[in-house]
């Protein structure tokens, strides 16, 4: 699997990819209500965070705790631009200045300020969705990455500006909407966001994204990159002496996990209706990386299975035992980190696969994985 | 599921005589005669009461209760879902609302807004709970909001909170800020002759709108001046050096709005640094008698707090709910301002119902309207057009034992108005 | 801002403005020294740091109630033995988590952070099901509480003396265990090559359960201290667990000193910024100016030369 010639998806890669689309594009769609089904969609945006960790921790050995900052960034500059699409001079006739965010008004600010004004375009605000996240990506990976700061350190200093951005959205609610985020967001580009037909729409395009994500994640994970990447990870000196930058490729993961994240907040804002500061914090950005632990922190498959799994549960078990939902959540930590290093991924392909292939073979027919096949 | 069974105790245990117990505290409660069990027979058809398929039969009816069981908020809010699971068993022991009892679905919004979007969804739409009561932050109500109103379901909000909001599917049982802070600041203007302010405050939106509203007062109606204004980050419990700048700037009152943990740091380090509270007055809006339990009595003795309810509150309702309380949650259970709104809640559901003869949301929201409670624990309530709820405010001083003297309340009901002019 | 008032007004001021930045210090240092042996000489990410703090205070609070039912005659003195209880309970507590979690993980650091995360969780539901989801309020003895008259308008706290003179006496204490005693040795010979430390016959197994052990230990004590000046809840370690790295983090991780010298900075930066802007702002620009010079010197203040 690791030679030059080989396709861009092994026939394991097919079978997964045909599988998980089966599964979010037909399945739950058919199988669920719709108010699981939105569920779904919220969890599957956090799939896109999991999926960027897989990149940059799972691939590069980057551990970054500030994840949420991207993933609300992104979150962020969606709300913007539909509260403002939200904010008519018609809707806010009541404020003492018409025509501007509701929060705004409340905290005497009488003119839209300079940053919120590029979000009166649809086009642009798309643009920026991405690009103020992976622009701050790449200035936080450069000034850190060129020092050769990493590891530990790294996490922890992601985790202080994750805190330091909460604080900062918090307290410039004249301009943030503070603790209480965006909230009462109702239109995109006069199309109704909230309607049932309107969540299901977006439920398929958030799926369509997210696989079109994992592509784009597998062409680097097969690409000279990738292997770089993994090379990077297991023994840095040697590839910075074979002279590569190594701080680039560090960089470029970094970006590409916030870009990844970005999405997956505004397809947030666009299906759950607001964004809150909350989603930028410490907890949340702690939470996103056991998705990916869980998933098995290399695999991008594993990464939106294990983010449906956690979140599933989280929430059968907070409907059922809500005051033994942490310790669940808590003994799920320790147990992936002790017991599945590896994950479901790892369960799946060092048990499962294994089976399967004994099972068909014993049956007669031809095995669809040969066990060879079945590598890291 | 959380079903009916969950709206008992859990630290209890089993207590069968618990209905008993709560039926003998129950029996006096004034201008409704208990009738147990027997109206069930007597209410109308569920086809009349329920016209918009709520989760209705002949013998029951679903409410939701939607609060913080985990996390950073659970430490807030438990009060409430106690007061709210004892307003419906009092309710249900006299025979349920339009002869139905109350069933319960609990769900638990984990101190994460979405959870509580996603968990009032599934109230509304899957459950189809007639009402809901819960929600304790502004972000978790704000998030919510959007999906009360887009499924028409009726939420009973109890804290205290910033006001600028008003919905048909919200009634608030709290107070407003203009109600709360008005009063306590004419008060202590009048009683002591304070000019001069110190706010202080957690930094997000209620502090900060709570003290906008106490600095256009201050300057405009009592003629004051506010010497300083400080906010810190939720959860900070550094606060030596904002005490000395309060100790430079000796301010006639120290206007204080923090929150959660913080509040234990900032008395105790007031206290620490030498600030008599029975010298120095300080009136907060943000101390009940639950915060107190944290911050320890002798800490903040003396300190004035400005609120509608304490649990030392001198009347008839209040004896037996303060005991009713204490019979089913435990003798050391405190009583806040916000448990007692939240206690509000389900009763004025209840009367509306009734008044409206329906339990269709769009009946109940316009029959909101007017609705007067005369068994509120603080005394007598009324529903404002507005959806807030007209009550009187009271100041009371903090005592050592965690209570408080009520030492001042306004003679007249206070108008809520969220949206005060010449305020904002 | 200081037009108004007179001279003796603002040295006073200036002296207690001190005294407060000294306070902070002295909290900041409690706070991380635990984690400076944990974290700079074991390399163990411990997020649940801040709960083990909160172990010892919940200790304080059993034993302040204990006394009050049953020994009301020695409550002036409970808190010292609360100190001590909160130091075994946290320090066994700590052994425990070493031997059944963390040694296992001793190659993947990253792997620790996520384990210790999932420990904290469960450890606030623990506190959360045993003592309620409340804050706790901690009686403190009489004599502890208040302030000395220095002059007319100095004041002086008396749990803040408290605090600096604890912190004095365990950092030295401390100094003394890691470049004074045989363990403090094994354990800086076990930080700076594993391999040939057990090769010379030390016991890296029982030397590391018992730094994690002492760091834990100190974090109960802090804790405990903690009392005194915040909040004691389920989830009131979480306030403390990014300053305290940071704080470790900043001053070079394998470097006591360092550690000390980082919080002297940090607390003097935002004790003064509080005073001179706004409480949110000051958390902010000390948050920033200490990212902004990890960045710049990512190996913090001062560092341990050693070849690895």
């Amino acid at each position: 699997m690791m030679q030059n010639d080989n396709p861009f998806l092994t026939r394991l890669d097919w079978l997964s990819l045909a599988l998980l689309a089966a599964l979010l594009l037909v399945a739950f769609p058919l199988g669920l209500d719709t108010f699981r089904l939105n569920l779904v969609g919220k969890y599957l945006t956090y799939a896109f965070v999991a999926l960027g960790l897989v990149i940059c921790w799972g691939y590069g050995g980057i551990l970054s705790l500030g994840q949420g900052l991207f993933f609300g960034l992104g979150g962020y500059c969606m709300a913007m631009f539909l509260k403002l699409e939200a904010s008519t001079v018609e809707n806010t006739k009541i404020q003492s200045t018409p025509g501007i965010p509701d929060f705004m008004d409340w905290n005497q600010i009488t003119a839209l300020p300079w940053f919120w004004q590029p979000f009166h375009s649809l086009a642009l605000t798309l643009l920026l969705v991405v690009a103020v996240p992976v622009a701050f990506a790449l200035l936080v990976g450069a000034a850190m990455f060129k020092r050769r700061v990493s590891g530990v350190y790294f996490a922890i200093i992601t985790q202080a500006i994750a805190a330091i951005m909460t604080i900062l959205i918090v307290g410039q609610q004249g301009y943030t909407g503070g603790i209480n985020g965006i909230t009462d967001l109702r239109t995109l580009a006069g199309w109704d966001i909230r309607t049932d037909g309107a969540k299901l729409l977006l439920y398929f395009v958030n799926a369509a994204l997210l696989i079109g994500c994992i592509l784009v994640a597998q062409s680097v994970r097969r690409s000279k990159l990738g292997r770089i990447l993994v090379a990077m990870r297991d023994k840095e000196d040697r590839v910075r002496f074979s002279g590569y930058a190594v701080a680039s490729f560090k960089i470029f993961a970094f970006c590409l996990a916030a870009g990844f994240s970005a999405i997956g907040g505004a397809m947030f804002t666009l299906q759950v209706g607001f964004m809150s500061p909350s989603f930028v914090g410490i907890t949340p950005s702690i939470e996103m990386v056991i998705y990916a632990a869980v998933g098995g922190r290399t695999s991008l498959f594993g990464a939106v299975y294990g983010t449906l799994l956690v979140n599933g549960a989280k929430t059968a078990f907070s409907e059922s035992f809500p005051e033994l939902w942490l310790f669940g959540l808590g003994a799920l930590f320790i147990a992936v980190v002790l017991a599945f290093p590896d994950g479901l991924a790892g369960l799946v392909r060092n048990r499962l696969l294994p089976w399967a292939g004994r099972m068909l073979a014993r049956g007669g027919k031809p095995a669809p994985v040969r066990p060879g096949m079945v590598t890291k | 599921m959380s079903g009916e069974k969950d709206s008992r105790p859990r630290a209890e245990g089993p207590d069968s005589s618990l209905r008993r117990r709560l039926l003998m505290g129950m029996a006096a409660l004034p201008a409704m005669a208990a009738a147990p069990r027997l109206a069930a027979a007597a209410g109308p058809a569920t086809a009349a009461v329920n016209t918009t398929g709520l989760a209705i039969t002949d013998s029951e009816v679903t409410v939701g209760i939607l609060h913080s069981v985990t996390g950073t908020m659970a430490i807030s809010e438990t009060g409430s879902i106690q007061a709210e699971k004892l307003a419906i068993e009092q309710i249900n022991a006299m025979g349920g609302v339009l002869g139905r009892r109350i069933k319960v679905i609990q769900e638990d919004g984990g101190s994460d807004w979405p959870t509580f979007a996603e968990k009032a969804k599934k109230l509304l739409v899957n459950d189809k709970c007639a009402a809901v009561f819960g929600c304790w932050t502004s972000a978790s109500r704000k998030a919510v909001l959007p999906v009360f109103e887009q499924y028409n379901g009726m939420l009973y909000y109890p804290t205290f909170y910033e006001g600028l909001e008003q919905s048909k599917n919200v009634i608030y049982t709290g107070q407003e800020a203009t109600q709360q802070i008005l009063a306590g600041l004419n008060w202590i203007n009048k009683e002591r002759g304070s000019k001069s302010f110190f706010l202080i405050g957690s930094d997000y939106i209620w502090p900060r709108t709570s003290n906008k509203i106490a600095r256009k007062h201050i300057e405009a109606v009592l003629k004051g001046r506010v010497v300083g204004e400080e906010y810190f980050p939720l959860g900070h419990t550094q606060f030596n050096s904002v005490i000395n700048k309060i100790k430079l700037s000796k301010p006639d009152v120290i206007f204080a709005d923090v929150v959660g943990g913080s509040n234990v740091a900032f008395y105790k380090q007031l206290k620490a640094a030498g600030v008599d509270l029975s010298r120095q007055a300080l009136m907060t809006i943000s101390v009940t008698e639950d915060e107190i339990d944290g911050i320890g009595g002798e800490n903040i003795a003396g300190a004035f707090a400005c609120m509608k309810y304490f649990q030392s509150l001198q009347n008839e309702n209040n004896t037996r709910f303060v005991e009713a309380f204490h019979r089913m949650w435990g003798p050391k259970t405190v009583i806040g301002d916000v448990t007692q709104a939240a206690y509000l809640g389900p009763w004025l559901w209840k009367l509306t119902a009734e008044k409206a003869e329906s339990f269709d949301v769009d009946k109940i929201a316009a029959a909101s309207a007017g609705i007067e409670f005369k068994g509120a624990p603080e005394g007598y309530v009324r529903i404002h057009p507005n959806h807030h709820l007209w009550s009187k405010t009271r100041v009371g001083r903090a005592r050592t034992d965690g209570q408080f003297d009520v030492i001042y309340e306004t003679a007249e009901l206070m108008e809520p108005d969220p949206f005060p002019k010449g305020y904002q | 801002m200081f037009g108004d008032y007179s001279l003796s007004d603002l040295g006073s001021i200036f002296v207690m403005q001190g005294f407060a930045g000294l306070i902070l210090f002295s909290v900041f240092v409690l706070m991380a020294l635990g984690l400076a042996i944990i974290f700079g000489q074991m390399g163990v990410i411990n997020m649940a740091h801040g709960e083990f703090m909160i172990l010892g205070a919940y200790v304080t609070y059993l034993t302040a109630t204990f006394f009050q039912n049953h020994l009301p005659g020695l409550f002036d003195a409970y808190f010292f033995v609360a100190m001590v209880l909160a130091f075994l309970a946290a320090g066994a507590l700590g052994m425990a988590v070493e031997w059944l979690l963390i040694r296992h993980l001793y190659r993947r650091p990253l792997d620790t952070l996520l384990a210790t995360w999932g420990l904290s969780l469960i450890l606030q539901q623990a506190y959360r099901s045993s003592f309620g989801a409340r804050e706790v309020g901690v009686d403190l003895p009489g004599w502890m509480i208040g302030s000395l008259q220095a002059t007319e308008t100095i004041e002086i706290q008396i749990n803040g003396l408290f605090i600096m003179a604890l912190t004095v006496l365990i950092t030295i204490a401390v100094g003394l265990m890691m470049f004074r005693s045989r363990w403090g040795q094994q354990v800086r010979a076990v930080v700076q090559n594993r391999v040939m430390a057990g090769a010379v016959g030390i016991d890296t197994g029982r030397v590391d359960r018992l730094t994690f052990g002492i760091g834990c230990g100190i974090a109960g004590i802090a804790g405990s201290a903690f009392t005194m000046i915040g909040s004691t809840g389920p989830t009131s370690g979480q306030l403390y667990i990014v300053n305290t790295f940071l704080i470790v983090v900043f001053g070079g991780a394998q470097s006591l000193l360092g550690t000390i010298a980082s919080a002297f900075t940090i607390s003097q930066t935002q004790s003064t910024l509080e005073f001179f802007t706004s409480g949110s702002m000051a958390s902010v620009i000390t948050l920033l100016g200490v990212v902004g010079i990890l960045m710049l010197r990512p190996q913090g203040l001062f560092t341990l030369k050693i070849r690895r």
